[in-house]
């Protein structure tokens, strides 16, 4: 049993989440592998081909798909765990780390998901959830989580639940990148409330965030979630991409944005520079140049409550 | 030039080797361009994916940069993905490296994530340090370098003059012994 030194981010476990050293052993390694995907892209593929456009273009990472959100969001129905030879595919056409999502609360398709060996599982509201109460303990498993958030006690609670890493979910399968924005705004934002907080007025910011008293405390000393902070939800052009890395995204998931624009390779390709030069105007006006059209979105305004993907998780 | 260390920011957890840095009272910057690189006396290139970064150091012509300054004997450090860059050769792959350290590397040694792991290593000239291994490389061919650290018998960690190698990430455990070693010993390498 090795030491559980003082880490980067500053995380030490949060007493009362975390039940044994078995669990906390692995988490060093969990967020690790968040740290190594910052200032990236991690894309959304749905075969071989698409995965090795991906890693050709850049990308950190791909997350194994059947359908892209905005195929999901077409069809309808109950969305699913991907098959997993689908998945295995994809795992043998690429280097990069490959990522895959099961539904949430859906526990059975996370131990699938781990037994493939995935490196991330996505235990995302772009799927139906499995369950209306309780995401997945993802403190029991070895393979890292991701989960998405629309707001600081959101984003607590799935750290507490064991979560390497949070997204905030914007808005999938629209390539409309309001809801991203919102998302993100609002936890930073709430982030800084917590943070220029008295201390004895922690107790309430806990009750208020519906998020355990430790990591609210965790927060208010750093100024940061304890875990990487990325974003998803309808980023479809460089310009978005960028947009969301000034805002404070440490790194971007691009879902339907990629391949149902007219050209994937170019615009992918594009997506991962902007986020490089995040912060240089004249080099994303270059790199924003005859991409052909981008995906064609839908208007997040008119999509009723019940159509929302990001209403999901609770 | 006073000691100014530059954290290859194109990719990965560069921030986390940027606060072990600071943490020490070393100066230390972010570089992404070639401008940022003139303003470094060492460079660490830290972990991260060793294919996007290496397409982006071969499309804005970074790693030339980078060759050049390796030459001029610039003290360089690669962690994990890091060290990927810095090798000659890559075992079954054709991915762009810079192919400043003689060495063959086998990427993701030990496997995908559920894989990774932390273990006691011990590292010449350092001592025994909590080796923190993900999606790791090891060293396969050291050929004209020195090993510095191995584990179960496989090379983790090579030197080769003002050049340093790493398959695991000192910079995710808050010791940071290993980056004043690099800053005064590497660095010493220099002038040697």
């Amino acid at each position: 049993m090795f030491p559980l030194g003082p880490s980067p981010w500053g995380f030490s476990m949060p007493a009362g989440t975390i039940l044994n050293l078995d669990r906390a052993k692995t988490w060093r390694e969990k967020v690790g592998l968040a740290e190594m995907l910052k200032g990236g892209v991690i894309m959304d593929v749905v075969n071989a081909d698409h995965a090795k456009i991906a890693e050709e273009a850049g990308a950190v990472a791909v997350m194994a798909l059947e359908r892209v959100p905005a195929d999901i969001r077409r069809d309808g129905g109950v969305a699913r765990m991907s098959d997993p030879e689908l998945i295995q595919q994809i795992q043998a056409s690429v280097t990069i780390p490959v990522m895959a999502k099961c539904r949430i609360g859906h526990f059975v398709e996370a131990q699938i998901l781990e037994a493939l060996e995935v490196d991330f599982i996505d235990e995302s509201e772009v799927l139906t959830p499995a369950d209306v109460a309780n995401h997945v303990d993802k403190h029991a498993f070895t393979v890292p989580f991701v989960c998405g958030a629309r707001n600081l006690g959101e984003a607590l609670r799935r750290c507490a639940e064991g979560a390497a890493m949070i997204r905030t979910k914007g808005e999938a399968g629209t390539g409309d990148v309001v809801e991203a924005v919102r998302h993100m705004r609002a936890i930073l934002s709430e982030i800084r409330i917590v943070q220029n907080a008295r201390e004895d007025e922690l107790y309430v910011l806990a009750k208020e965030h519906q998020a355990p008293l430790e990591l609210i405390q965790h927060v208010h000393k750093t100024g940061k979630l304890p875990v990487p902070n990325f974003s998803a939800g309808g980023i479809a052009t460089p310009a978005d991409a960028a947009l969301m890395m000034q805002l404070g995204a440490e790194t971007v998931f691009v879902g339907s944005g990629i391949f149902k624009s007219s050209e994937p390779a170019k615009r992918a390709k594009a997506i991962v520079e902007s986020v490089l030069f995040y912060k240089d105007a004249k080099k994303l006006a270059e790199i924003s140049k005859g991409l052909g059209e981008p995906m064609t979105g839908i208007n997040c305004d008119s999509l009723t409550e019940k159509e929302l993907l990001s209403v999901r998780g609770w | 030039m006073g000691t100014r260390v530059g954290v290859l920011a194109i990719q990965g957890d560069f921030a986390c080797h940027l606060k072990a840095l600071y943490s020490i009272g070393a100066s230390a910057l972010e570089v992404r361009t070639a401008e940022e690189l003139d303003q470094c006396s060492h460079l660490i290139i830290p972990g991260g994916e060793s294919t996007t970064v290496g397409k982006l150091l071969q499309r804005f012509g970074l790693g030339e940069e980078i060759q050049s300054r390796a030459r001029a004997r610039m003290p360089i450090w690669g962690t994990c993905m890091g060290m990927i860059m810095m090798a000659a050769r890559v075992e079954d792959s054709e991915q762009y490296s810079l192919g400043l350290l003689d060495i063959t590397v086998k990427r993701n040694a030990f496997g995908r994530q559920v894989h990774s792991f932390e273990a006691p290593v011990q590292v010449e000239g350092v001592g025994e340090v909590t080796a923190v291994f993900i999606r790791a490389p090891v060293v396969t061919d050291v050929g004209s370098t020195q090993a510095i650290a191995t584990f179960d018998g496989q090379v983790v960690a090579v030197r080769q003059d003002n050049l340093l190698g790493t398959s695991f990430h000192p910079e995710l455990t808050g010791d940071t012994r290993l980056h004043e070693w690099f800053i005064k010993e590497i660095g010493s390498a220099q002038r040697g």
